[in-house]
């Protein structure tokens, strides 16, 4: 039998959070193409498709970076393998305090 | 070199559509530029809720806006149908919209007798000019007189890795061809301006790029509890996107890798070709009823979750983000770019189709949007005052 293939993709080589094309379960081994050889990884729980997953591991106060860019800071620790989301991650925009600017 | 099949009109502009327009100056005049339009098949009535009002800066808004769809290249006669009383002054409209050098009429439900015989007046007038225009021939233009949209709505994670990257190729490709790309929806640039702010012509684009983000950025900051701090819809984060920095990032793709030249205030007409950026809200219909105000004929809308909207005067081109929603809603969607996440086709490809079936529209084949009838129409108000809605998913 086959097994089959779950998809991810790193858009850019700087990049610590692939995006993953299919709903992956728990222990599912991942495919992240994008960059110079696919990398493969084991899902260490449920992520949805559409959700990024952790490439490396991830200290508190990290960025997390897409696109080759920083999207938001991380709130806990981070495993390989791992769901990366609004549960463990925070953006830094948008956060101007409305007496500082009223 | 490009063409496509577009119409010449007297102040020079070319449209890619042919449309007579019934623009209610208020919304009391509604149903009478709607019976207008069952009457005459064929012309465009737009009821909105816009037109009366004394705040001086939503006024500048909408006359604004009326006058760019009234002078829009896609239309080529133009009716106003007032009430009487409004604040929006409709002969004020007329004259404005009339300097494009286009047969402008107005009528008045308080002088002209009431809603039968003011629209029995109205459809006269509008049959008129429609079998004037429908004596115009399309003729070949360079891809230079183009100003195309670009929107995305209801985004998932996808949109910044299919949709928008191949988006962003035919921008490029308009561009090389000496057109005009607009990106738009300002809060939807928070978090990636530095990335676009790098391709700034000049230090003075550069400037109102910031300025415009800095001040989207507040109204954000002001228009959501700090306790929540969350800037994109339940469905973005359904679809997995996190933050706003992360769905901007994925945003500007649509505007492909050429050089900023110009921005502007919402509604205002680009005085440069080339990349620009509007100042306009993340909401779509609003964003894009901007965009086609300021002149862009065509709108290339890319979506994760599907969406039907079209507008009135211009076609809105939908490019799905993953095969899943085009599959779902096929109906409503022209373009799939799924095919870049299965693999089976690149970014350039997809972005060349995109172009490709950009060109056919333009010299007249109708979008999904268009052949259904869509026609949405929203002017949008930047608002720092606190709401409290009742009914909004958090």
């Amino acid at each position: 039998m086959v097994e089959p293939v779950y998809r991810a993709l790193r858009v850019h080589e700087a990049d610590n959070v692939a995006v993953v094309l299919d709903d992956v379960a728990s222990g599912d081994e991942v495919r992240v193409q994008g960059g110079a050889e696919p990398v493969h990884l084991v899902a260490r729980e449920r992520i949805p498709a559409g959700h990024k997953v952790a490439l490396v591991p991830l200290t508190e106060g990290q960025w997390v970076i897409k696109y080759g860019e920083p999207i938001g800071k991380i709130t806990r620790p981070v495993q390989i393998g791992e769901h990366v989301h609004t549960h463990n991650v925070v953006g830094r925009r948008a956060r101007i305090r409305l007496r500082d600017v009223a | 070199m490009e063409t496509f099949q577009g119409y010449r009109r007297p102040d020079g502009s070319v449209g890619i559509r042919n449309h007579v327009l019934v623009l209610p100056t208020v919304i009391c005049a509604n149903r009478v530029a709607l019976r207008i339009g069952e009457m005459v098949p064929g012309v465009v009535a737009i009821p909105h809720v816009h037109g009366c009002d004394f705040d001086a800066e939503r006024s500048a808004r909408s006359d604004r806006t009326f006058i760019g769809f009234g002078r829009h290249p896609n239309v080529g006669a133009v009716l106003l149908v007032s009430l009487g009383c409004e604040t929006a002054d409709g002969e004020c409209l007329a004259s404005q919209i009339g300097e494009a050098g286009k047969p402008v009429e107005l009528i008045r439900i308080q002088e002209d007798g009431g809603t039968y015989r003011t629209a029995e007046k109205g459809a006269d007038l509008v049959r008129r000019l429609q079998a004037e225009l429908n004596r115009m021939e399309r003729e070949p233009f360079p891809l230079s007189e183009l100003i195309v949209a670009t929107e995305c709505g209801g985004s998932d994670a996808h949109s910044g890795l299919s949709g928008n990257p191949a988006v962003g190729a035919a921008s490029d490709r308009i561009v090389e061809e000496g057109g005009t790309v607009i990106l738009s929806e300002t809060s939807e640039i928070v978090g990636a301006e530095e990335v676009l702010a790098r391709r700034a012509i000049n230090e003075e684009v550069r400037a109102d790029l910031l300025r415009v983000v800095e001040r989207a950025e507040r109204d954000l900051a002001f228009s959501v509890p700090e306790a929540d701090g969350v800037y994109i819809t339940p469905g973005n984060i359904e679809g997995g996107l996190t933050t706003i920095e992360e769905k901007s990032l994925g945003c500007i793709y649509k505007a492909g890798s050429s050089k900023l030249v110009e921005v502007v205030e919402y509604a205002v007409r680009p005085r440069r070709k080339g990349l620009v950026v509007m100042d306009t809200p993340g909401y779509d219909v609003a964003s894009i009823t901007g965009m086609i105000a300021g002149g862009a004929q065509i709108a290339v809308f890319t979506t994760g979750r599907g969406t039907p909207t079209g507008c009135p005067i211009a076609p809105v081109l939908k490019v799905a983000t993953n095969s899943t929603t085009y599959h779902k809603m096929e109906d409503d969607l022209d373009l799939n770019a799924g095919t870049i996440l299965e693999g089976t086709e690149s970014i350039a490809q997809v972005g060349a189709r995109i172009f490709e079936v950009l060109v056919h529209v333009a010299s007249g084949e109708k979008t999904k949007s268009e052949r259904w009838g869509y026609g949405e129409f929203a002017i949008a108000y930047t608002s720092v005052a606190e709401a409290h809605a009742l009914c909004q998913r958090r």
